[in-house]
């Protein structure tokens, strides 16, 4: 006790002090460590190898400064690189309009029943990512029930298929990146204070200007938030396309990892690794910029 | 005809709430459904009911040893992230130190990174400096994309609490390590147990990272990915349907016992 009212006595304040300045680094130490170590110095591993060109026999390589490694990159895979960010920019616009008022319900509607929804929301992440996307396939495809009720009803004749189309890759992608939009969705919505709309209504605003003048724009960062979080990890996604896709709806995922993995091309790989990386860091730049939530970063 | 309209309009969110829902859960229901399938090769067409898939999990060949490793992996890194994460994350919480924005950035990279990005650059790094992908390189790839995640959960928790608690400890003449030990900790303790949980899924899931920096080394979602091609076998269904009813099981106490907390308090 005697020593836990010492603590406060002046003389013992200098140590005290000395030892919390240096205590937050010593607690940051190992994971930036880590972090540093198998993050950024592979980054720069990448970029290394991205001039590199092929040395003496198959998956060596000398380093000889060759930036034009980037143009031929993007000339041999200009259509995969657009339609990474097409499926991408689909695939986010769809999970923003099913997740907002999904969003919305839970967060206004569900009464003493919020927080199960919410595991709900969350529940998908529990079962594995490829067995989901598994599903789809067997879902929509050939032997599925989906595509047979279709043709008995003859809406779609018998050389009509689901999947491997662009619509199935791109509905893969909505599915799959879903709750990265609902979650900060629901989150930014649930902050809001119940009395700014009963405000906007007291003052003749009716439910859709309240919605679309008080309840969107207090919901900006979740919307920014979900929009990133869904955008990043579709435009970079190759199962989607590998699974439910065909040949013509490769993205620019399948490229680099074939060259990586199959073709052994590590510099035209890592060139296309990195102007995807540099392409979505512009973007949500650009995004954040424009959208005015500062505070993600 | 009216009064159904009516309805129908007031109910219009919730039933939307519904249909997404069942958007959801609609292949994570197909695949319990076709865990029970009494299919023997490709289990694409229903078949009948049989409970054998079930009883004998490790009937299909590999499936069983892909899960031992997925399992490996996942407590493995999630035990590294979690304490590297949730260290970053008082340091983050708790103090004011040079650099700040710096380390923040760091976080915030790995995360806003396209995960084949960060699978092809770790390979390219260790093929650099000749080292073999393999189990171990699995963990280290997966510690390195889980910390991130650690930190954002455990600091949220952390800056939720009220600095009163630790005040009134402090004026209770607990010191320092005391007032850690038994009022900050327990306290935070929620959020280190969820960051962990999110961190076990993240890696378990995980295939993209996993697919560069694996060699030979087989993982349930890599297994998934490679018999996918030839039609599943069931027994991946009842693995895939267990973990998942596992987690929401440990989900569901979770918020139970909060709840059961909060209404003592």
């Amino acid at each position: 006790m005697s020593t836990a009212l010492m603590h406060t006595g002046t003389h013992e304040k200098k140590p005290v002090l000395t030892k919390k300045k240096l205590l937050p680094y010593w607690l940051l130490a190992p994971g930036i460590v880590w972090l540093f170590i198998f993050f950024l110095v592979p980054i720069y591993q990448l970029i290394s190898t991205s001039t590199q060109t092929q040395g003496y026999g198959i998956g060596t390589y000398v380093q000889t400064y060759r930036f034009a490694n980037f143009i031929d990159a993007i000339t041999s895979s200009r259509a995969q690189l657009f339609r990474s960010f097409e499926y991408a920019f689909l695939a986010t616009s769809f999970a923003l309009i099913i997740s907002y008022p999904l969003a919305y319900a839970v967060a206004f509607k569900s009464g003493r029943w919020k927080n199960t929804l919410l595991v709900l929301i969350v529940a998908p992440f529990f079962c594995s990512f490829l067995l989901r996307t598994v599903a789809w396939e067997q879902i929509l495809g050939e032997q599925g029930v989906v595509i047979k009720t279709l043709r008995f009803l003859h809406i779609m004749g018998a050389q009509g298929h689901l999947t491997a189309t662009p619509f199935a890759v791109v509905a893969g992608l909505t599915y799959n990146f879903l709750p990265f939009m609902t979650l900060p969705l629901y989150a930014s919505l649930e902050r809001i204070d119940i009395r700014m709309m009963e405000a906007s209504g007291d003052l003749y605003a009716n439910a859709f200007t309240t919605f679309r003048r008080v309840t969107v724009p207090l919901s900006m960062p979740g919307v920014v938030a979900g929009t990133l979080l869904t955008f990043i990890p579709a435009a970079g996604d190759y199962i989607n396309a590998e699974l439910l896709g065909n040949p013509g709806t490769k993205m620019i995922g399948n490229v680099i990892e074939a060259r990586y993995l199959a073709i052994v091309d590590y510099p035209g790989a890592a060139a296309l690794s990195l102007i995807l990386m540099v392409t979505i860091m512009i973007l949500v730049m650009a995004y954040v910029k424009r959208a005015g939530t500062e505070e993600l970063v | 005809m009216k009064q159904a309209s009516r309805w129908f309009s007031r109910n219009l969110i919730r039933i939307y709430a519904f249909l997404g829902f069942a958007y959801l859960f609609l292949p994570i229901i197909y695949t319990i459904a076709f865990s029970f399938n009494n299919s023997t090769k490709s289990n694409l067409v229903w078949v009948g009911f049989t409970w054998n898939n079930w009883l004998n999990p490790c009937g299909a060949p590999d499936v069983c040893n892909a899960l031992g490793n997925s399992l490996k992996i996942g407590v493995l890194a999630t035990f590294f992230a979690t304490l590297l994460g949730t260290m970053m994350a008082f340091a983050m919480g708790r103090y004011a130190f040079k650099g700040r924005s710096v380390v923040n950035i760091l976080i915030f990279l790995p995360m806003a990174t396209p995960e084949i990005v960060m699978g092809a650059s770790l390979l390219t790094m260790f093929i650099s400096f000749g080292f073999n992908p393999g189990f171990w390189t699995i963990v280290i790839a997966h510690v390195m994309f889980c910390i991130s995640f650690v930190v954002v959960t455990v600091k949220a928790r952390i800056a939720s609490l009220d600095p009163r608690l630790e005040q009134a400890a402090m004026d209770l003449y607990a010191d320092e390590r005391e007032t850690f030990r038994r009022v900050t900790f327990p306290l935070v303790a929620p959020g280190i147990a969820a960051a962990a949980l999110l961190a076990f899924s993240l890696s378990f899931d995980d295939f993209i990272i996993t697919n560069f920096n694996s060699g030979s080394v087989n993982t349930f979602p890599k297994f998934v990915y490679i018999s996918a091609q030839r039609g599943l076998p069931p027994q991946a269904n009842v693995i895939g349907s267990s973990m998942f009813l596992i987690a929401l099981v440990i989900v569901l106490l979770g918020q139970f016992v909060g709840r059961k907390r909060a209404g003592v308090r």
